[in-house]
């Protein structure tokens, strides 16, 4: 290692940001999942529907029956003691894993923004998030510091900087600077928002709305690393992501944006919002600080770095991994997901599977509405490794009723971008041999078009 | 982002209201000049089919039969004009399923006459009422018209007989009218006002309504199930006015012409065209610069409709004799599922799933 880095990893630095980070990210996780629950989705998701589709590798995980509510509690209690700071380490590590098992019972639920919180919360199991304004702190004096390593917190921010980054990176693409797509189809139908109703009809909006979304996504990490734009940065944040509320279904994900977006911030903004939130809780600030002001982070352990650097490094890496396959990207969507891909482009489809019998030749039609609920459907019918699940799926559901030597094709037409649907898998080729990996899937046909861009 | 939109919509004009699709005037469009009138024109049947089952039911004769055979199919032949409106009291009630499902359950009828105690309302009878009841109560008893009227004279059951027909005609008319009434009341406001993008929006829900009824009540229901698309083998006795026989390729005709009229816009049982889906994909057409999507789907109706009149008017002798054409005529049908649900909805930014979750 060289000097610098050595003495970098040694410098500390206020721990108000990270403990802010943590009691925001606490709450909002607590509050999603309420919100969640209380949407009745837990029910309408992973409990009503008769198949769920699984992540390669993980079909293992799959929801728990009426258990799921429990899990949900769990994960939900493991949220508040995260803000709390009441047995850290356990509740950050329980949190991580419920979390990131309710995530992984249905791939139909993919968000770009669950598989963030996954990354946060793995990342935050490594960071001393808990030595100030904490239960723990209070309950172990010996254990509490004022300070934190430097890389603890940029550690966070670099996490945060890459998601916006790659978004921005993603977005460069004929699709989104040329033709305005997909907001050219989003946009026009918000025509009964107040005042911008109108203006969401405008094709020079629609543009704008594009070239300016992919400027603030790949500017805005270093407006908020440098202090002197710190703060128009931040209020970018927060209009730019007001605004996607405003547009767009995406949930809880912008007030998370927002408040993580604080960690850029100098300490005293921190102490300042904790100095709030020892007036609602009535705890004397002061006098906690007083106590260890002087306080450095004593424990030193190399592991936590390792971890975190090797992880940060993976993450640079591994929304490149598309490159490794042939055709387009939003086509065949092999390498899409898990890449800060959000908001990206319009799919839709139709898949219709015909069953064979291959020992009498006969053949039928899978009405899907009898296996899927309509989200799953939606999601399953652009999706070649959903549409390859779902055929081994039916498979196997219509081997037990007796059929025998079944071959399971589909006839699929999807239409990306506003573009007139195509047929989009190999009517030809039997399902049921083709196995789920990580290499190509050569039954997907040739997307008719270019897109140019990374 | 900020700087473009809130500096501009403080210098909104107020003629830049007509840059945007009127989505109030489609609505319009549908309430007042296709599915009002389309209810009302049905109504008018369903009582003259209440008027004559009690004339038949007064006076069982072979020309009473006959006369409300033909009253029947008229009516039956209307609905098609109504059903894909599933919308408000129509969705509430149960409608369409109430009015016309097929196949009918002819040994439950026969159960619920020996015993004489029904109530349509229950959701077990569904396939016990409605057009296809009456189908197997007039045309599908006996292969005589002097046998068929012995069911309502000399039977021993001859009283319950007639008063489940008549009962028959009575829920199509009472259904009919509370929907009608609802339409002609409040609910005709309520839905041409409820213009908000939400999946509660008027055209969201309707759009998938009427998506929803082409893809499986026409398609699947009128062709795709009886040609054996879904089974094994094909399912003749599944097609619609199985026991009258030689009206299934009517029936779905007049269904396709009904999607098509509502596509376009065109008023109920005249020429004049208002704003439909297609002219709203002729709006987002002029946005977007793609191919002309209206233009293929009205060219395909017109395809499915050459297909489907090719067909013979009876579709089980269709599936008998040569489903494969059968099985054409589905594929013409299936290739407007996909140019609707698909590219159309994608168009109009409309959800197809009911599943409120999040994006990102």
């Amino acid at each position: 290692m060289s000097a610098a880095v050595k003495t970098y990893f040694t410098k500390q630095t206020q721990a108000a940001p990270l403990a802010v980070f943590r009691v925001f990210f606490g709450v909002m996780m607590l509050i999603s999942i309420i919100r969640f629950w209380a949407n009745g989705w837990i029910e309408k998701l992973y409990l009503t529907p008769k198949f769920h589709f699984s992540y390669y590798g993980f079909e293992w995980v799959q929801p728990l029956g009426s258990y799921t509510y429990a899990l949900f509690a769990i994960c939900g209690l493991a949220a508040l003691l995260v803000a709390i700071g009441y047995k850290y380490r356990m509740a950050i590590i329980v949190f991580f894993l419920s979390f990131t098992y309710i995530e992984l019972m249905d791939k139909t639920t993919y968000l770009n923004h669950y598989y963030f919180i996954s990354c946060v919360s793995f990342v935050l199991i490594f960071l001393p998030a808990n030595v100030y304004f904490s239960f723990d702190a209070k309950q172990n004096p010996e254990r509490a510091s004022y300070y934190v390593p430097n890389w603890t917190i940029d550690a966070i921010k670099l996490l945060l900087a890459m998601v916006y980054f790659y978004a921005g990176l993603a977005k460069l693409n004929s699709d989104w600077l040329l033709r305005a797509m997909p907001l050219k189809i989003w946009l026009p139908a918000k025509y009964d928002l107040p005042f911008l109703g109108n203006l969401m009809q405008q094709e020079w909006v629609h543009y704008a709305f594009s070239w300016s979304g992919a400027i603030y996504d790949l500017t805005i990490p270093f407006l908020l690393l440098y202090k002197r734009t710190r703060w128009f940065a931040f209020i970018l944040v927060v209009v730019f992501h007001v605004l996607t509320r405003v547009l767009f279904p995406i949930g809880m994900f912008p007030y998370i944006m927002i408040v993580s977006a604080l960690i850029f911030f100098d300490a005293s903004l921190h102490h300042k919002i904790l100095r709030f939130i020892s007036k609602l809780f009535k705890i004397d600030k002061v006098k906690m600080d007083s106590k260890i002001k002087t306080v450095f982070f004593q424990k030193k352990k190399k592991s936590a770095k390792i971890v975190i650097a090797a992880f940060l490094v993976l993450q640079l890496l591994f929304p490149w991994r598309y490159l490794l396959y042939p055709g387009e990207l939003f086509w065949t969507e092999e390498g899409f997901r898990f890449s800060w891909r959000v908001m990206l482009m319009e799919k839709a489809g139709y898949a219709q599977f015909k069953v064979v019998d291959g020992k009498t030749g006969k053949q039928f039609y899978v009405d899907n509405s009898d296996f899927l609920n309509p989200f799953q459907e939606k999601q399953m019918s652009f999706q070649p490794d959903f549409i390859l699940e779902y055929a081994h799926f039916l498979g196997n559901h219509f081997a037990s009723q007796g059929h025998q030597n079944l071959k399971v094709y589909v006839e699929s037409y999807v239409a990306l971008n506003g573009r007139l649907s195509q047929p989009f898998i190999d009517p030809s080729v039997d399902l049921l041999q083709e196995k789920e990996s990580f290499k190509h899937k050569t039954w997907i046909l040739d997307f008719k078009d270019e897109i140019k861009g990374l | 982002m900020v700087a473009f939109s809130c500096s501009e919509d403080e210098s909104t004009a107020p003629d830049e209201d007509t840059d945007a699709f009127d989505r109030k005037a489609m609505l319009i469009n549908w309430a007042d000049n296709i599915i009002i009138p389309a209810y009302t024109a049905f109504d008018d049947k369903a009582e003259m089919l209440l008027v004559e089952t009690q004339s038949f039911t007064a006076d069982p004769t072979v020309s009473n039969l006959e006369n409300l055979r033909s009253v029947w199919m008229a009516a039956y032949l209307e609905f098609q004009n109504v059903s894909m409106f599933e919308i408000g009291k129509a969705e509430m009630l149960n409608y369409r399923n109430r009015i016309n499902v097929y196949p009918t359950n002819a040994s439950e009828i026969e159960s619920l006459i020996a015993s004489g105690n029904y109530d349509f309302s229950l959701p077990s009878t569904v396939d016990a009422q409605g057009f296809p009841a009456m189908d197997y109560l007039l045309n599908g008893l006996a292969s005589s018209n002097d046998e068929t009227v012995a069911f309502y004279t000399t039977n021993t059951n001859a009283q319950n007989y007639k008063d489940y027909l008549n009962a028959l005609a009575e829920t199509i008319s009472t259904l009919t009218k509370t929907v009608l009434n609802d339409w002609k009341g409040d609910y005709r406001d309520t839905f041409v006002n409820n213009t908000s993008s939400s999946a509660s929006g008027a055209v969201d829900k309707l759009a998938n309504d009427y998506v929803f009824y082409y893809e499986k009540a026409l398609r699947a229901g009128k062709v795709g199930i009886p040609a054996g698309v879904f089974s094994n083998d094909p399912l003749p006795e599944k097609v619609e006015a199985f026991y009258k026989k030689n009206i299934s390729k009517q029936l779905a005709l007049k269904a396709l012409q009904a999607t098509q009229n509502f596509f376009e816009g065109k008023k109920f049982n005249g020429s004049a065209k208002g704003e439909s889906f297609k002219s709203y994909l002729e709006y987002l057409n002029t946005i977007k610069n793609g191919e002309n999507l209206g233009n293929l789907i009205s060219a395909q109706f017109e395809t499915a409709k050459t297909s489907l009149k090719g067909l013979n008017d009876n579709f089980v002798l269709q599936i008998e004799t040569d489903n494969p054409k059968m099985l054409a005529a589905y594929n013409e049908l299936q290739r407007n599922v996909i140019l609707l649900k698909v590219d159309m909805l994608q168009a109009m930014d409309i959800n197809v799933d009911y599943v409120d979750s999040d994006g990102d």
